[in-house]
């Protein structure tokens, strides 16, 4: 870890962290400025949606929320948040090594009298970093948002604060699959499509394993292991997935780690 | 003391060919020119040196250090230029000159003065708005500002002016005066041939020699060029002679040898004019490249 490397990555992506939030939080104050006027028809909103074929309330992630209480609805607003921060998760992870070379300077940091390791080691660092000051960020401004529009209306902060925080596992796991695949790549010419791909692919096979029923697609993306709805539901994480994520964080950056170490960085 | 040892080093990229069986020895303290057409593999020797990339067999060692398990701490008395110069887009150069300086122990900061001083280099512009030549002095200058033992230019001069040109040759001797070891490549013949005391000429990825610049230009070849009034008395299966041009009555060729024998062969011949001269290592090199 280099202090240096370190520093420079944090400000290079503190343009990023501060859009990324804005973005964020702009979903939550849409969602809950709504919030008053959905509870006014509760009851009705609720009997709709029973209404609708299950499949298609599964695929919308409106499978078994209640959306009268706070702690529903704040579990179906965040499915979109984990959007966002999927593919802000996938983007660090892809272009945290691949954009030096895309950018051609990978020759400047890799001349430098510092290891490899190192250098990847303080870049993920940076990124947390980022990913974490952006969770706190949606943190604070979830309450604040609960705060103003929600009224009286009582809930229970620790399901709230349980769903926020599982932001960043989920967010942990496609930053080091996009590390991973960006490692694997020959040269990775522009980093969205890449982090798009991954992050739409994986919140697609959520909303087809809903449809699907039987197959266990859902296995597969972070998206169902990380459903808010579950853990409102059960003040939770689904721990046997927590677990399989935890390895596959675990493996990719490893893997990432060797990879890196061996890579021939192609000349202009 | 051997400041870069190469021993066999071969890189393939997949099937393609970088270089093949590479050895190099250079001392402390010299300039070695590294010459060769685009596409022969010297970026690719300077690229394993600096463990850019991974050599498929064969070992080096710099400062007598392995490259692969020292890397890190070898760089810490190198200094790169890149052949082509690409930088953080959106820094200012000296933000940038001071990032490239805090890999390193010591405060660089006048000394990036001085050098960017020497360069004429404005040290607030943005990186993004500076031409290539100007690009080019800061990769001079984040190369040169932590003072390394060893200096790797890949093509330094491409992109700055003559002038430029003489002010980077004569810092470039400015260093080696101090005991600095400069592995220098290039394509154009005439600046090694200014700066470099041992030259090695590297084509297809293999070297082909390397020899003393000034044993090559003086002992081996000379020019010689005549106007004959009569028959010409020079044929190509003469011993020593090679790359034999005729036109009219103008010939001209190169001698490698004992220069009396071809002397007392031009002696009973007619001529009108002659002239006898070194070689430029171009001209010597050109059957290399062919």
């Amino acid at each position: 870890m280099s202090a240096n490397i370190f520093l420079h990555e944090i400000r290079a992506q503190r343009r990023s962290v501060i859009t990324w939030s804005v973005a964020l939080l702009s979903v939550i104050f849409v969602f809950f400025s709504l919030f008053t006027s959905f509870t006014k028809d509760a009851a009705l909103m609720n009997e709709v949606l029973a209404r609708f074929p299950e499949e298609l309330r599964a695929a919308f992630g409106l499978g078994n929320m209640d959306l009268a209480t706070i702690e529903g609805y704040f579990a179906f607003s965040f499915v979109f948040c984990q959007l966002l921060l999927a593919i802000q998760a996938a983007n660090y992870g892809f272009s945290l090594l691949s954009v030096d070379e895309t950018e051609l300077r990978a020759d400047f940091l890799l001349s430098k009298p510092v290891s490899r390791g190192s250098i990847l080691s303080s870049k993920l660092a940076a990124a947390l970093l980022s990913l974490v000051v952006t969770n706190l960020a949606l943190m604070l401004g979830t309450f604040t948002a609960i705060a103003l529009f929600s009224g009286a209306t009582p809930y229970n902060p620790k399901s709230i604060l349980l769903v926020l925080l599982s932001g960043f596992f989920f967010q942990i796991v496609f930053l080091g699959v996009g590390l991973l695949i960006s490692l694997l790549a020959r040269k990775i010419h522009s980093v969205t499509p890449y982090a798009l791909g991954l992050a739409f692919g994986a919140y697609v096979l959520n909303a087809f394993s809903g449809v699907l029923g039987d197959v266990k697609l859902e296995l597969l993306t972070p998206f169902k292991h990380f459903d808010p709805g579950f853990i409102v539901r059960n003040q939770a994480f689904d721990a046997p997935f927590l677990l399989v994520d935890l390895i596959v964080v675990i493996v990719c950056i490893g893997l990432s780690y060797w990879f890196y170490q061996r890579r021939d960085i192609p000349a202009v | 003391m051997r400041v870069i040892e190469v021993n066999q080093l071969t890189k393939y990229y997949g099937k393609s060919r970088g270089i093949v069986d590479l050895s190099i020895e250079v001392e402390e303290g010299e300039i070695f020119g590294f010459i060769g057409p685009n596409g022969a593999g010297k970026s690719t020797t300077i690229r394993l040196l600096l463990s850019l990339i991974h050599p498929t067999s064969g070992s080096a060692c710099l400062f007598g250090k392995d490259i692969i398990s020292a890397g890190a701490e070898i760089r810490k008395d190198i200094g790169y230029l890149p052949s082509e110069v690409f930088y953080y887009e959106d820094m200012k150069v000296i933000d940038l000159l001071k990032y490239s300086a805090s890999f390193f122990k010591g405060d660089s900061s006048s000394r990036i003065k001085e050098l960017s001083d020497l360069m004429e280099l404005e040290l607030g512009r943005r990186i993004r708005d500076l031409s290539y030549g100007n690009k080019k002095k800061v990769g001079i200058v984040q190369g040169l500002l932590h003072s390394p033992r060893l200096l790797f230019l890949d093509e330094p001069t491409s992109g700055l002016d003559p002038l430029m040109q003489r002010k980077f040759f004569d810092l470039i001797r400015q260093e080696n005066d101090r005991g600095v070891t400069v592995f220098f490549s290039s394509h154009i013949l005439g600046e090694v041939q200014r700066l470099c005391n041992r030259v090695g000429i590297i084509r297809e990825g293999k070297l082909v020699e390397v020899s003393d610049i000034r044993s090559l230009q003086q002992n081996n070849y000379k020019k010689i060029r005549l106007n004959v009034n009569g028959e010409n008395p020079i044929s190509a299966d003469l011993p020593g002679v090679s790359n034999l041009q005729k036109e009219n009555g103008l010939v001209q060729f190169f001698f490698r040898g004992d220069i009396n024998n071809i002397l007392r062969k031009l002696a009973l011949t007619d001529v009108s004019d002659i002239s006898i001269e070194e070689p430029s290592l171009e001209e010597i090199f050109m059957h290399y490249y062919e």
